[in-house]
C-alpha cells in the first residue's frame, strides 16, 4: 500500500534545516549586518532578492535537464518528468518573489519599480516562459502524452532563453555589475554580508530541495489517483455488463 | 523536398479557397495599424513608434494564421491521415512552413505599405534592400515558430489563448530584432543601416535555429499515442 502522505525521514531533516538555517538568516539579515553605506537599509532585501534569483534559475537549469532526461529515456519511466514539472513550479514562485523583492529594491535604490535592463527583461521573458509550460503541464490528459510534450517545451525554452538574453542585451545596458562574481575577482562585500548571502542561498536552496521532493510525490500520487479512478469506472462498468447478463437468464 | 512541396501547396490551396488571409487575417491587420493610430493620437508619436507596431500586428496575425491551419488540420484527423500516408513529419512541418511564410510574407509587405501610407515612414532607395531581408527573415522566423507551436499546442483544449502564452514570449528577439532594424530602414536618427544589418543577422540566426528545433521536435510531437 502506497504511504498517504508525501514525507519521510529524509524530507523531514531537510525540512527541519531549511527552518533552522532561515532562522539564522532573518536574524543575521536583520540584526547583526550592517547597513550598506551607499544603499543604506535597503540592502537587507538582497538576502532574500539573491537567494531567490538564485533558486530560479537553479529550478529551470533541473527542469532542463531532467525533460532532456526523460526524452532521451523516451519517458520509460515519469519520474523526471515529474521532477522537471515540479522543479519548474517552485521555479516560477522564487522568480516571482525575486521579481517581486527586486522591483521593491530597485524603487529604494534607482527610484523606479522596473528597468528595462537586460538581466530584468530576461527574467521576465523566462517567468512568462514557464508559467506557459505550467499551463501545458496542467491540461488532463495521458501522463505519458504529458511528459513528451512538456520536455519538448522545456527543451525549446532552454533553447529560447540565450536569443531573448542577446537580443535584449543587444537592445540595452544598464545593470548594476555583480558585485560578488565580477571579472575581477575582488569581492566589495563585507564578510558578515557574504556569509548571510551565502546562507540565505543554502536555505532556500534546502527549501527548494524540499519543495520539489513533495511536489513530485504529489505529482506521483495524482497520476496514481487517475489510474485507480480509471479502474474504478471499469471494474463499474464490468459489474454493470455482469449484472445486466445475470439479470437476463 | 517535394513532399514539403505538396504540403506547401496543399496548405496554400486550402487558404487559397478559404479566402481567410484575404476577408479575415488582412482587414485585421490593418484594423490593428489604425487602432494603434488612434490611441496613440501624435504623429511624431506615431512616425517614431511605426517599426514597433508594425511587427507587433505581425505577430498577432500570426497567431491567427496558425490557429486558422491547425484548425483545419485537426478537423476529421487530416494531420494523422497525412502522417500515416508515408509523409515525412520533416515535411509536413517545413511544407506547413513554408505556406505559412508565403502568407505572412504578403502580410508584411502589406503592413510595411500601410506604415508607409498611414503613418507616413519613408524608405530611401539603398534601404530597400535592407527592408527587403528583415521582411524576408522576419517572415521566415514567424513562420517556424508559429509552425512549432502551433505542433506543440494542436489537439490540446483552449488552444488558442495557450499559443498566445507560449508563442510570444519565444517570438520576443524577433519582434525587438525586426523593429529595430526596420527603424534603421525607415531612416530612424538613433539606429543607422549598419545597426540594421547587425539586427538582421540576428532575425537569420532567429529563423535557422527555430526551422532546425521544429523540424527535430514535428515528429516526437505527431506521434500517435504509444
Amino acid at each position: 500500500m502506497v504511504s498517504r502522505s508525501t514525507g519521510t525521514t529524509t524530507t523531514r531533516v531537510i525540512g527541519i534545516a531549511a527552518i533552522a538555517v532561515l532562522a539564522w538568516v532573518v536574524v543575521s539579515a536583520f540584526f547583526i549586518t550592517p547597513a550598506d553605506f551607499q544603499q543604506g537599509e535597503s540592502v537587507r532585501i538582497m538576502y532574500a532578492h539573491v537567494p531567490a534569483a538564485w533558486i530560479a534559475y537553479l529550478a529551470f537549469i533541473t527542469t532542463g535537464i531532467t525533460s532532456g532526461i526523460s526524452l532521451a529515456r523516451r519517458h520509460r519511466t515519469l519520474g523526471f518528468d515529474r521532477v522537471a514539472g515540479a522543479s519548474a513550479e517552485v521555479g516560477v514562485l522564487f522568480m516571482g518573489l525575486a521579481l517581486i523583492t527586486g522591483s521593491l529594491w530597485g524603487r529604494l535604490t534607482w527610484g523606479t519599480f522596473w528597468q528595462w535592463d537586460p538581466r530584468l527583461t530576461t527574467t521576465l521573458f523566462l517567468f512568462v516562459t514557464y508559467v506557459g509550460y505550467l499551463a501545458v503541464r496542467n491540461i488532463d490528459g495521458d501522463p505519458y502524452r504529458r511528459a513528451k510534450r512538456s520536455s519538448i517545451l522545456a527543451l525549446l525554452a532552454v533553447l529560447e532563453i540565450p536569443l531573448v538574453h542577446f537580443s535584449v542585451v543587444l537592445w540595452r545596458s544598464l545593470h548594476q555589475e555583480a558585485s560578488v562574481l565580477n571579472p575581477d575577482g575582488d569581492v566589495r562585500l563585507d564578510d558578515m554580508m557574504l556569509f548571510t548571502l551565502f546562507s540565505g542561498v543554502v536555505a532556500f536552496t534546502l527549501v527548494f530541495v524540499w519543495m520539489v521532493i513533495h511536489r513530485q510525490r504529489l505529482a506521483t500520487l495524482r497520476d496514481m489517483q487517475q489510474g485507480v479512478g480509471l479502474d474504478a469506472a471499469i471494474a463499474a462498468r464490468r459489474n454493470e455488463g455482469a449484472a445486466i447478463a445475470g439479470g437476463g437468464q | 523536398m517535394k513532399q514539403a512541396l505538396v504540403v506547401a501547396r496543399k496548405d496554400l490551396l486550402v487558404e487559397f479557397r478559404a479566402r481567410l488571409l484575404l476577408v479575415r487575417v488582412i482587414p485585421f491587420a490593418l484594423l490593428v495599424l489604425v487602432l494603434f493610430a488612434v490611441a496613440l493620437d501624435s504623429e511624431p508619436l506615431i512616425l517614431r513608434a511605426a517599426s514597433g507596431l508594425v511587427w507587433l500586428t505581425m505577430l498577432f496575425s500570426t497567431l491567427l494564421l496558425v490557429q486558422r491551419t491547425y484548425d483545419v488540420e485537426t478537423q476529421d484527423a487530416a494531420l494523422e491521415v497525412l502522417l500515416t500516408s508515408a509523409v515525412e513529419p520533416v515535411n509536413v512541418f517545413f511544407g506547413k512552413l513554408f505556406a505559412a511564410f508565403v502568407q505572412l510574407l504578403v502580410l508584411s509587405v502589406l503592413l510595411v505599405f500601410g506604415a508607409i501610407v498611414l503613418y507616413g515612414a519613408t524608405v530611401s532607395g539603398s534601404n530597400v534592400v535592407l527592408l527587403v531581408t528583415i521582411v524576408v527573415s522576419a517572415a521566415w522566423g514567424l513562420a517556424s515558430v508559429g509552425t512549432l507551436y502551433g505542433a506543440v499546442v494542436a489537439n490540446m483544449n483552449g488552444r488558442d489563448s495557450l499559443l498566445a502564452l507560449l508563442a510570444l514570449p519565444v517570438l520576443a528577439p524577433l519582434l525587438i530584432g525586426a523593429s529595430r532594424a526596420t527603424e534603421a530602414a525607415f531612416g530612424s536618427q538613433t539606429i543607422d543601416t549598419a545597426s540594421g544589418w547587425a539586427w538582421v543577422a540576428l532575425l537569420a540566426v532567429f529563423a535557422v535555429v527555430f526551422s532546425a528545433a521544429g523540424a527535430a521536435a514535428f515528429g516526437a510531437l505527431m506521434e500517435p499515442e504509444a
